[in-house]
């Protein structure tokens, strides 16, 4: 049985799902950027899918910078968090509510 | 056959990784699980013969972007569970899985319909790391150095943001008493003639 | 003598500018001065490039592309031939008079500055009008002077009747321009291009039915340019702005650009068969017409103004005839005689202190000996006694049109010659003659500046002598016209003609004298003549402003009226309000979802991603349809309906297990 790209799409879409869902269902801040690494890594399988697939090197060099933008964003958002949470004591969604509008 | 066979088990190990990642209640689970996703995600680079992406998927995911999260979760209360308010997760699902099919859809059918030439073809000759250096280091040169600046900026940042003030609790400081905290900080001169 | 070319266009335009640069600041003479020695200048440039002319060559330039798109190619050209020319000659030689004239009537005005930069402006539209090589530079020109006109007649914008009067004008110019661009955009449509020489080369190739649409767009055009019946309500009501500008645009050279017009394309109306006598007879009925209300009247410059459009229904005889080197004759003629007639109605005017009643004037000749002199003149020449320009000009159209077996139109225009004669006496009686009625008013008359007499005096010589000309400039023109001496052919014939028609005009100058010299009294509306039928209807111009402000204005002020009640209100205000109230309401319902909650936020954004992607993949698939591109859908079917299929099951899965384990943890069913 041949594994075909339309396979790795296919499971790229569903680690997107779930990322989707855990970006909308959680409440607790840190498990939510655990839902956007999800998603990145989603992305990724299907760039290095493609990349091997189209016999070129363009995807998986995307999926290097991802992952370069991946930790960065991890460095800043925790930090951010844990300022936050030596301010407020928490680190509940539903309590960020300055932005209302 | 074997590629077959990898292939299911990774993407079955994978989702259900995942899945508890996403809908567990401990966040020491929802890490644990995340951690082993990643490496289950690597091996899928592996499959597709992309030794170098792999490699560097273990090494940054699970050795320092998961190595940062359980540091970071050191400073909360993780015992403390976040209540997940769940409001129709029918509709959250459905709305996912729409959103992921169209950006694939997206992303994807133009590349296949218009039958993209390749970029910069994979020369079998070549390992992997090797080709991978070769392209990063030439076509992707700018991209890749300020990528590395971008890091940088991002550690000074993750430091300055977390390391400030680590002796002192704010939680149990008054706002007022940051402010004043603040000021003193910022203008020294005005507070040595108070003394 | 491009250069001259060059010069004589735009120097009346630099003055303008320059004029235009103290437009806002107190009066200052410099403008005055700066533009009438521009004018001078020009024409200067137009006496060298007549000269030129007159050793038989014509300058043809083009300045510039002014429009190139697929076959449309129209470029900014300017031609000086011997019809040009003539016109440039005519310009240049009244404006330059009018603008010095103007340093000293404006004197006392605070729109000085702002006078000469309009005055010159017209100038300059004018030369364009006048000199380009194709039809849409005239119109351009058309619609500058036509501008120019407008912001003169409403120069005292300050009087609402001048206002009402500048835009009389200007909206039934419009009217007529918009006529005058339907027959150019037939010319275009037709021939593909709109340079003269191209234009009358070919015309000749296209059906007479498609020519005599563009003749009577045409004509339509000039009729309104030149106040021809049923377009010439506004030329009285023109008199409004300054006299000089009366002079220069409705006497000399704007209300003359019509004739113009039909000169130049003289090539098209030759084709048309009926066109010419349709003309010459509208013509004939317009001089008879202006004549007699021009007997009645009790304003000094409406009485001229009349003369005017009377005198213009002479030169559309002339030119419906064919004999289209006489309208241009008559039409020089009658610049000079009658802007000399304005101007000196401006100095009486200035003497009187703006009274325009001659009933209230009389005996005036003893304090403005030169002004007298030179409105008498002018009226000998208005009338067309020997050896005035007038005589020359006019008698040749009474010839052309008794030569040509037009024998009706012939003795109209032989009666209107009279009347003609009757009225510019009438007023040059009540004005210089007869007792001192003004003193009755306390008003003192003073003669005006001297140099305004001087500036007067090279139009005085030349409504004097203009008719010595007709040989050298019978010449010029006929290269480029249609040549054609008119004879009548029988020498007692033309005597008893000639010296019949003398004597009847000096008839009614007598009578004209013996009737108004010794007025003494100011008429008040109640002697038994003025309460006539006849009178009442030529003093209320045959009613026919009447019958436009009942027939059209406020048929239109209704229908506006109910537009603005019926559609407006009730379909394009609800229609905006609606929208503005939708958007309100939608603001109002839609403003929760601002709640400042970051989790509702993402689940907003995810669906706005879905919402886009939507349309993205919806469209797509749309332009995939509509260029029949369907190979893609053939060949990845399988793949897609495996995909499709599969993301289906997986997801089905993962809600049935969710589902259940939430209702497992809830334990009671959500």
């Amino acid at each position: 049985m041949e594994i075909t790209l339309t396979h790795y799409l296919v499971l790229s879409t569903i680690l997107f799902v779930i990322g989707l869902i855990g970006i909308m269902r959680r409440k607790n801040l840190l498990l939510l950027f655990f839902a956007t690494e999800i998603l990145l890594n989603a992305v990724n399988i299907a760039l290095a899918a493609i990349s091997h697939y189209r016999g070129d090197y363009t995807g998986q060099m995307f999926a290097f910078f991802i992952i370069a933008i991946a930790a960065s964003e991890v460095a800043v958002g925790l930090g951010l968090l844990i300022v936050w949470y030596k301010r407020t004591g928490r680190i509940d969604l539903d309590q960020m509510t300055s932005m209302r509008g | 056959m074997f590629e077959a066979i990898a292939f299911y088990l990774f993407a079955a190990l994978t989702i259900s990784m995942f899945t508890i990642t996403v809908m567990t209640q401990q966040a020491l689970y929802a890490l644990s699980a995340m951690a082993a996703g990643m490496i289950f995600i690597s091996a899928f680079f592996f499959i597709l013969g992309a030794d170098f992406l792999g490699a560097v998927q273990i090494i940054v995911y699970t050795g320092a972007v998961m190595a940062l999260y359980a540091f970071g979760m050191m400073f909360f209360d993780t015992t403390r569970t976040v209540v997940e308010k769940r409001t129709n997760p029918r509709f959250v699902i459905v709305l996912a899985t729409l959103a992921a099919l169209l950006t694939v859809l997206v992303v994807i059918v133009p590349i296949i319909a218009v039958d993209m030439p390749a970029q910069l073809p994979i020369d079998p000759s070549a390992g992997n790391s090797q080709a991978v250096g070769m392209v990063l280091f030439t076509k992707y040169l700018v991209p890749f150095e300020l990528a590395a600046v971008m890091l940088l900026v991002a550690m000074v940042a993750g430091i300055v943001l977390a390391g400030k003030k680590m002796d002192k609790s704010l939680t149990l400081m008054a706002e007022e008493e940051i402010e004043l905290m603040q000021t003193a900080q910022y203008t020294p001169v005005a507070h040595e003639e108070v003394h | 003598m491009e250069i001259y070319l060059y010069i004589a266009l735009f120097a009346p335009l630099v003055g303008s500018l320059f004029s235009a640069l103290f437009g806002a600041s107190p009066k200052t003479k410099v403008t005055g001065i700066v533009a009438s020695g521009l004018l001078f200048v020009s024409f200067v440039s137009s006496s060298i490039l007549l000269s030129y002319v007159l050793g038989g060559h014509t300058v043809h330039v083009e300045m510039m592309t002014w429009m190139a798109t697929g076959d449309l190619y129209i470029p900014f050209g300017f031609v000086v031939d011997q019809v040009s020319v003539v016109m440039m000659m005519v310009v240049t030689i009244v404006s330059t008079v009018v603008h010095v004239y103007s340093i000293g009537y404006m004197d006392h005005d605070k729109g000085f500055n702002r006078f000469f930069s309009y005055l010159s402006a017209f100038v300059f539209s004018m030369m364009v009008l006048v000199m380009s090589d194709n039809f849409l530079g005239l119109f351009i020109g058309w619609e500058g002077v036509g501008l120019c006109s407008w912001l003169l007649i409403g120069f005292w914008y300050h009087k609402e009747s001048a206002t009402w009067a500048a835009n009389e004008a200007f909206i039934m110019n419009r009217i007529a321009d918009l006529a005058m661009l339907v027959g150019i955009f037939m010319l275009y449509w037709n021939l593909g291009s709109l340079q003269y020489d191209v234009v009358f080369a070919n015309i000749t190739t296209l059906p007479v039915v498609v020519i005599t649409w563009i003749g009577i767009f045409l004509f339509i055009g000039a009729m309104g340019k030149s106040a021809q019946f049923p377009l010439h309500t506004w030329l009285a009501d023109a008199m409004e702005g300054p006299t000089p500008v009366s002079a220069l645009i409705h006497a000399a050279t704007m209300v003359t650009a019509g004739v113009y017009l039909v000169v130049r394309a003289n090539p098209i109306y030759s084709e048309i068969p009926n066109m010419g006598l349709f003309i010459a007879s509208l013509g004939a009925f317009v001089a008879l017409f202006a004549a007699s209300m021009a007997l009645v009247n009790r304003d000094m410059k409406r009485i001229i103004a009349y003369s005017t459009l009377s005198q213009l229904g002479y030169m559309f005889v002339a030119a419906g005839l064919g004999a289209y080197w006489v309208a241009l004759f008559h039409l020089m003629a009658h610049a000079f005689f009658k802007a000399l007639l304005f101007l000196g109605a401006g100095n009486v005017m200035h003497a009187m202190h703006d009274e325009l009643d001659p009933f209230k004037m009389g005996g005036l000749r003893k304090v403005m000996k030169g002004t007298f002199i030179m409105m008498t003149l002018a009226s000998v020449a208005l009338a067309g006694i020997y050896p005035f320009a007038g005589f020359f000009s006019k008698d040749l159209i009474l010839e052309v049109a008794f030569v040509d077996h037009h024998y009706i139109i012939y003795s109209v225009l032989l009666f209107t010659a009279m009347l003609t004669a009757f009225y510019s006496f009438r007023l040059v009686a009540l004005i210089f003659h007869g007792e001192e009625r003004y003193k009755l008013f306390g008003i003192h008359p003073h003669e005006a500046y001297k140099f305004m007499l001087i500036a007067m005096a090279p139009l005085l010589v030349l409504a004097i002598i203009a008719g010595a000309f007709k040989g050298s400039y019978y010449q010029l023109v006929t290269s480029l016209l249609p040549s054609g001496e008119y004879h009548v052919h029988s020498i007692a014939t033309y005597w008893i003609m000639t010296i019949g028609t003398q004597l009847l005009v000096l008839a009614a100058i007598a009578f004209a004298y013996k009737k108004y010299s010794s007025w003494s009294s100011v008429p008040d509306g109640t002697s038994a003549l003025e309460q006539s039928f006849g009178y009442k209807l030529l003093a209320n111009q045959y009613y026919i402003p009447w019958f436009y402000e009942e027939v059209f204005s406020k048929t239109y002020r209704k229908l506006s009226h109910c537009l603005w009640k019926e559609i407006d209100l009730k379909i394009v205000d609800a229609m905006v309000d609606g929208i503005a109230g939708v958007v309100y309401k939608t603001g109002e319902k839609t403003h929760k979802i601002q709640n400042g909650n970051l989790s509702d936020m993402l689940r907003w954004m995810v669906i706005g991603l879905v919402i886009l992607m939507l349309f993205a993949v919806g469209f797509s698939v749309l332009a995939m349809f509509a260029q029949a591109q369907v190979e893609f859908v053939r060949i990845y079917i399988g793949e897609l309906v495996l995909g499709i299929g599969l993301v289906l099951v997986a997801v089905s899965v993962l809600l049935v297990t969710y589902h259940a384990a939430s209702i497992r943890k809830t334990g009671k069913g959500r």
